[in-house]
């Protein structure tokens, strides 16, 4: 039997990293996704430790200030995506009231870090979810042009096709293939 | 982004296509190291040694004498070791249905060589920014199909 899976990354990796804090009996406060704060004093052979353990488990801590603030941009972007029928501001709007910096540094400093622009590392995000909507099989094109705020199927089809290279029924056919094969 | 390399490899028998390739790269400053390879024997031979270093990216030409471009695609997809690398095919033009044929195999891009040195410079920026995201943005690599 093959079942399909649809993955709230936040929420997996959360529970991940608690669990991980837990076992390593570690007293912390949680600020909130993806930041935490230490309550004990950490040595630096512990510190270190700390961190190879983290990473062994596929997290890694950020050490570079740039980064850092990139990670929270990209974070504010995800939830907006998931949650588009709450956020009615512009994006722009929302994420330079949520990091306390007007847009144009925000930007900048987005592009320097990820040599993209926010606007199409939006576009490479909604793509994704359409990619996974697309092989799930639940939904027609038309329904997640719909879901997702598209104004049209074809607006949607051009973006894909923009965004990959290929059409979204290439992508689904190039998939089930895939599937084909290993089974 | 800022603090880790992106390892990249080449295979391809035409020496100008490697020269200008390997250009590109040192142009573009993206933080990468890059390694070429003349064809599929020796590429395959390299990436079997226990302790090499296995490269973010490897781009694939399809016609090399002794060992295809095809035929090492087969051969990485079929081992787990190579299950993290992204498969770039770097070909002269081919048919919709050969491209469709090698994305089935397995491959998550296909770059057709662009002519001019300008467009090879955008295309490799945006394919190694591409896969950067699909490293650290927590985009699933399963999904990871791309035609340029």
């Amino acid at each position: 039997m093959k079942i399909h899976l649809k993955f709230d990354f936040n929420a997996v990796a959360t529970l991940h990293l608690e669990r991980l804090l837990a076992e390593n009996k570690v007293t912390y406060k949680s600020e909130n996704f993806n930041e935490i704060e230490l309550l004990s004093s950490v040595s630096h052979s512990d510190y270190q430790l700390f961190k190879e353990l983290l990473q062994s488990n596929g997290i890694e801590i950020i050490e570079n200030q740039k980064v850092i603030l990139v990670q929270k941009i990209k974070s504010i972007i995800l939830q907006m995506i998931q949650n588009q029928d709450e956020v009615h501001l512009k994006t722009s709007v929302y994420l330079s009231e949520q990091m306390n910096q007007s847009y144009p540094s925000i930007s900048n400093l987005f592009s320097e870090v990820t040599y993209t622009s926010i606007e199409n590392f939006i576009i490479m995000q909604k793509i994704e979810i359409v990619k996974q909507q697309i092989i799930s099989n639940q939904y027609t094109l038309t329904e997640i042009a719909f879901k997702y705020n598209y104004s049209s199927v074809a607006h949607l089809s051009n973006q894909f096709k923009k965004c990959t290279g290929i059409t979204p029924s290439a992508f689904e056919r190039i998939i089930r293939k895939r599937a084909a094969l290993t089974n | 982004m800022v603090n880790e390399f992106t390892y990249i490899i080449l295979a391809d028998d035409d020496e100008d296509d490697r020269i200008f390739f390997s250009e590109a790269f040192d142009e573009l400053k993206m933080k990468t190291k890059v390694t070429l390879f003349n064809d599929g024997t020796q590429l395959m031979d390299y990436l079997k040694q226990p302790n090499a270093i296995l490269p973010h990216i490897l781009f694939l030409d399809l016609n090399m004498p002794l060992k295809s471009g095809i035929e090492c695609l087969h051969e990485i997809k079929a081992n787990a070791r190579f299950k993290d690398i992204a498969i770039a095919i770097y070909s002269t033009s081919a048919s919709d249905d050969d491209i469709e044929a090698t994305f089935v195999s397995g491959a998550n891009i296909y770059i057709k060589k662009p002519s001019d040195f300008g467009t090879l410079k955008k295309i490799l920026k945006d394919v190694v920014t591409i896969n950067w995201h699909y490293q650290s943005s927590g985009l699933n690599k399963a999904n990871f199909l791309l035609k340029i």
